[in-house]
């Protein structure tokens, strides 16, 4: 078991294999998240039963809770690439945290939008100033700082290695942000409404969410498969497996 | 080994002792900052009380920010970086005494001068205490936290905008607590437990942070 985790850790850290297995891997990856999006939205929206208190509205939970998981999702798998790229030097973790942050930031936004477009009819506002809302605001803003590292250094593994660090340090910083932000929360006078009342979501809403969950997640692969793939042409465009590659 | 932190520090604070300006000007902006608010919004006693914490803690906040885009660059551009980085004694020492030097001149200055600004602002004296102890703790935090950032943009051109960038989302747990203790004071609420949270993120800061600034300072050096 050991000794095959280690081999596939080995094989997908040299950029090249990465780039040969995840082609092969890429259709099908592809092929499961349409599908599973497919199926968990049009299930979602149009065939879960409506909520007893909020109606057809609580429908875009569908988007909303995938997105923001997603986005959390992404920031932490960007620290855990981080560290992997600190300690081991591995060339393909820093690709993965300049593929992984801009569909991360674009799941936060989804995520914050999503969520004031439901806050309206529920609320009665489209923003509020609550604990979550807020993590996610600063969480946008961590995933935007580490685009601008990126992009403002030239040298393309030193901006990887800067970002790196970055996101290491984003990650401890993301806990206490959330502890931070609760406890803020509780100085302030506590909402009179509750996001969602705590109760157990009935299966056939329930079933609809994981598909889509599990869907973004994929779509999330796949963005982060084909932005990997693209930079490690362009890293490696000087090897001859890429000229191969490119010209056939 | 202590003799590297040692003699780092006498550098350091003697090299801005000869530079009285890099001292000054963030106190300046941090009063200058503070002093915006009343004219912008009510100079009306109880309004200022109101707002007097989370405005002296923004105020603090921003002149670190500001003073930290400078921290490594002097060096940077004298070669004097160059030779700590290539130096085989371990960076932890001389980052630490560098960062300790740099809030001895610029985070000290800001904590002695925040108990006039919250009096302009209508503070109780009762509750000055707990933001210069908020301060007194919380400072160090911000310096340490904003000189990892300052370290990976040490070698970009345009690095000023951009350490904020970096920097801000990273402050917002030493914000929300620093402004919230003397919130909780304003509210004859006990703080105690808000400033041991606050040294509990400056004792993170302190035995993590040197490490992240040396290899933030070896990342831009090109190693």
């Amino acid at each position: 078991m050991w000794q095959t985790l280690k081999h596939w850790y080995h094989l997908l850290g040299s950029p090249r294999h990465f780039y040969r297995i995840s082609g092969l891997w890429l259709p099908w990856v592809t092929l499961l998240a349409v599908a599973g999006l497919a199926v968990g939205l049009v299930w979602g929206l149009a065939f879960a039963p409506p909520d007893y208190q909020q109606g057809n509205s609580y429908r875009i939970i569908f988007l909303h809770v995938p997105a923001a998981s997603g986005a959390l999702m992404g920031y932490l798998a960007m620290g855990v690439a981080g560290l992997v790229g600190l300690v081991w030097r591995m060339k393909m973790a820093e690709v993965a945290i300049k593929a992984i942050a801009p569909f991360g930031a674009v799941l936060t936004a989804v995520a914050l939008i999503t969520g004031s477009i439901w806050g309206k009819p529920t609320w009665g506002t489209y923003w509020v100033w609550d604990a979550r809302l807020t993590s996610m605001l600063i969480l946008l803003f961590l995933y935007l700082g580490i685009i601008a590292l990126q992009n403002a250094i030239r040298d393309p593994r030193q901006a990887g290695r800067a970002a790196a660090l970055l996101a290491v340090v984003g990650v401890i910083n993301v806990v206490i942000v959330r502890y931070s932000v609760y406890w803020w929360h509780s100085l302030h006078q506590p909402r009179t409404i509750r996001i969602t009342d705590e109760t157990a979501m009935p299966a056939e809403m329930l079933a609809p969410l994981l598909i889509c969950m599990f869907s973004i997640y994929l779509l999330f692969a796949v963005t982060v498969l084909i932005r990997a793939r693209t930079e490690i042409l362009w890293r490696e465009r000087r090897s001859n497996w890429v000229r191969e590659e490119v010209t056939g | 080994m202590s003799s590297a932190f040692q003699a780092t520090l006498k550098r350091e604070l003697m090299l801005g002792m000869r530079a009285p300006g890099d001292i000054v000007n963030p106190l300046f902006f941090f009063v200058l900052v503070v002093s915006l608010f009343p004219l912008s919004l009510s100079p009306e006693p109880e309004t200022l009380q109101l707002l007097a914490p989370g405005v002296v803690w923004v105020a603090a906040l921003l002149a670190v920010m500001v003073s930290l885009d400078g921290i490594f660059r002097r060096d940077e551009e004298s070669g004097a970086l160059e030779q700590l980085l290539v130096s085989p004694s371990d960076l932890f020492l001389p980052v630490l005494a560098r960062v300790l030097a740099h809030w001895l001149l610029t985070g000290l200055p800001l904590v002695l001068m925040a108990p006039v600004l919250g009096y302009m602002l209508h503070l109780p004296v009762a509750a000055l205490d707990t933001l210069v102890w908020s301060l007194l703790l919380g400072t160090p935090t911000l310096i340490i936290v904003g000189a990892i950032a300052a370290s990976l943009t040490v070698g970009v051109g345009r690095g000023g905008i951009l350490l904020a960038l970096l920097v801000l989302p990273l402050y917002v747990p030493v914000l929300v607590f620093g402004a919230g203790s003397v919130a909780y004071d304003l509210e004859g609420l006990p703080v105690d437990g808000v400033l041991a949270v606050l040294g509990a993120m400056l004792a993170l800061a302190v035995s993590l942070g040197p490490l992240a600034i040396g290899l933030g300072l070896r990342i831009s050096s090109g190693d």
